[in-house]
């Protein structure tokens, strides 16, 4: 209860967010919520599966590239573009996880970032297709129901809805009885499949479940950025979403979107300050994983907890 | 296409093959042994292509620079598996990810003290004619990378076939806990395997520059090659990271001639093939 009244006035503070703050701040928090989609759709894997990727970047890039090219190449509107981007990245992840899960464990890990670094590569040099290291220009955004979302709190409300949709819809997916057999395959893989669950299944269908969210992702990053590039492609993409996962909380629904506010944060000011965010990215995935391996979130929590109970046996 | 396009185009598949075989050999050791995907491998090879770059300012011979560069990265190597990756065993999620996060700390690094721009490395005086053999001319120089890559394989495999301590490292691969039950210093051998694949990939750095030179972003073009020699040939085996580095040095190379557009999705194919047919890899001792 107590927690149902935070999480609403949270959300009042975010729906009215851009009455008060200024126009950088609405667009990095949609940047924020961007990233939390995708992230959250990594812990689909990481934290309730306990499937290592390192290649999610690929949704995120490919729906991007997909949707922004039907735009460019095939002159046709948001309404058909952005549907069959999804959908085309959807079965894509159904492919990949056909190939990815003839393995788990490192042999998973090293499969789906095989698989990325080929499409990061491809997109790099497809330069008829992708135009390259330019990248593609001249993107636009939708305007679903005639609502022009080109100003930065427009477009801040409609990524905000997209994302409480989607961590919702992620939300239920994990606390369904499949969400149940999903956590069952990451402890008890054999177990499971001797209670007669089919844990391949289980882990193809979430494979493709968090591939759909990756490509959600991608076409609101596209619509935010309104240009795409190989990089949203590369290896540093998808380890950004990890480490957002393992930062905030692997297995946890608040988790990544701690982590990705906290990796957004770390991202746009460090790379004010300094110029060598790529080196920073480095030391805080040493420091995180050596210190904090449980997360920062529940860290803080552990951390808390041991204070408060030290200070209670003193009293 | 004339007959010196394939003559040339088999020999640059042979050299980048050996190139692949210096590379990914230690990276199919190391997760062979240690059960450790070491994203830094490709950084590894970097960073030893431009050690390479300045030791030549001091001695200007290619092999000696290629040694010296490659016992300073298996030093770092070294240093890398008892400072940090000891202290994370057994948590395997934990050592990749670290691996990644020193990748990008060595690629800034390079790029912080180096520059962003290619350095090349000079090919040695007496390589750079080509050798001409019944009308064709070779590059002298790349038959030379594919004789020393037979020659470390051949070295590489009597050391695992023929030795203790090649016996233990096999030992360790195939049974770790037996291994350790009965005697064998398995720490040891993990930091010997360790500085071994990262010396191997620092030399091959060095060896790399006349062909690919320095530049940032070669770790990042290397590491998915290794990948696939170690997903194509299987891991922890020599035979296979062998015969691995070949197949994809030819259809990588050949992918660039012939589709330059589409050489990465050729790359994909032998790939798929391999992990639909035979998920743990053409001479893999267990699936990853």
């Amino acid at each position: 209860m107590k927690r149902n009244i935070c999480l609403f006035g949270l959300l009042i503070f975010l729906v009215v967010l851009p009455f008060f703050s200024g126009e950088f701040y609405v667009n990095l928090a949609s940047q924020v919520f961007i990233f939390a989609v995708f992230a959250a759709s990594i812990n689909l894997l990481l934290g309730y599966g306990g499937l290592a990727t390192l290649g999610h970047a690929s949704y995120l890039g490919v729906a991007a590239y997909g949707s922004a090219l039907i735009g460019l190449k095939l002159g046709l509107g948001h309404w058909i573009a952005a549907p069959a981007a999804l959908v085309g990245t959807t079965l894509m992840a159904g492919a990949f996880g056909l190939i990815a899960l003839r393995a788990s464990g490192l042999g998973f890990l090293m499969l789906t970032l095989a698989m990325s670094q080929v499409l990061w590569g491809t997109a790099y040099r497809w330069v008829g297709l992708t135009d390259g290291d330019n990248g593609l220009r001249g993107l636009t955004r939708p305007a679903p129901f005639g609502i022009d979302l080109d100003s930065a709190s427009a477009f801040y409300w409609f990524t905000l809805a997209v994302t409480v949709l989607s961590v919702w819809l992620m939300a239920r997916f994990v606390r369904s009885p499949f969400g149940a057999a999903l956590r069952g395959t990451r402890d008890q893989p054999r177990r499971m499949a001797a209670l007669g669950h089919n844990v391949w299944l289980i882990r193809w269908i979430t494979f493709v479940y968090a591939g759909f969210w990756g490509a959600v992702s991608g076409l609101l990053f596209v619509y935010y950025h309104k240009y795409i590039h190989p990089i949203s492609l590369s290896l540093t993409n998808s380890a950004e979403g990890l480490l957002a996962v393992i930062a905030g909380g692997s297995g946890t629904l608040g988790g990544p979107l701690a982590g990705a506010t906290i990796v957004m944060l770390l991202k746009n000011y460090a790379s004010a300050y300094i110029e060598r965010w790529n080196m920073l990215l480095g030391f805080v995935f040493v420091i995180i994983v050596v210190f904090m391996p449980e997360g920062v979130v529940p860290g803080s929590k552990r951390i808390y907890l041991k204070c408060r109970q030290r200070f209670a046996s003193r009293a | 296409m004339s007959m010196q396009f394939w003559v040339i185009q088999t020999l640059n598949s042979l050299a980048l093959g050996g190139l692949l075989f210096l590379l990914a050999s230690g990276f199919s050791l190391i997760f062979g042994l240690m059960r450790i995907a070491n994203l830094t491998h490709g950084g590894l090879f970097m960073l030893g292509a431009y050690l390479g770059v300045t030791i030549l300012k001091v001695v200007p011979n290619l092999w000696v620079a290629a040694l010296l560069a490659g016992l300073a990265v298996a030093l770092f190597g070294g240093l890398l598996e008892k400072l940090i990756l000891r202290k994370l065993s057994g948590n395997v999620l934990g050592q990749v990810l670290v691996t990644l996060g020193v990748a990008y700390i060595i690629a800034d690094a390079c790029l912080l003290i180096w520059g962003g721009d290619p350095v090349p490395i000079q090919t040695p005086a007496f390589l750079q004619q080509p050798l001409r053999v019944a009308g064709f001319a070779f590059p002298a120089y790349r038959l030379a990378v594919v004789v020393l890559a037979v020659l470390v394989g051949a070295i590489l495999f009597f050391i695992m076939e023929k030795t203790r301590l090649g016996a233990m490292i096999r030992a360790g691969v195939d049974d770790m806990q037996m291994a350790r039950a009965v005697g064998i210093p398995v720490s040891r051998l993990f930091t010997i395997v360790f500085c071994l694949g990262a010396g191997l990939a620092g030399a091959g750095g060095v060896i790399g520059g006349p062909i690919m030179s320095a530049y940032p972003g070669l770790d990042a073009d290397m590491l998915p090659l290794a990948l696939i020699v170690v997903i194509l040939g299987g891991v922890g085996s020599l035979v296979g990271a062998f015969v691995g580095s070949f197949i994809t040095g030819f259809v990588y190379t050949f992918g660039v001639a012939l589709f330059p557009q589409l050489a990465y999705v050729i790359l994909f194919l032998p790939m798929i093939f391999v992990i639909a047919f035979r998920p743990r890899g053409l001479f893999g001792r267990f699936a990853a």
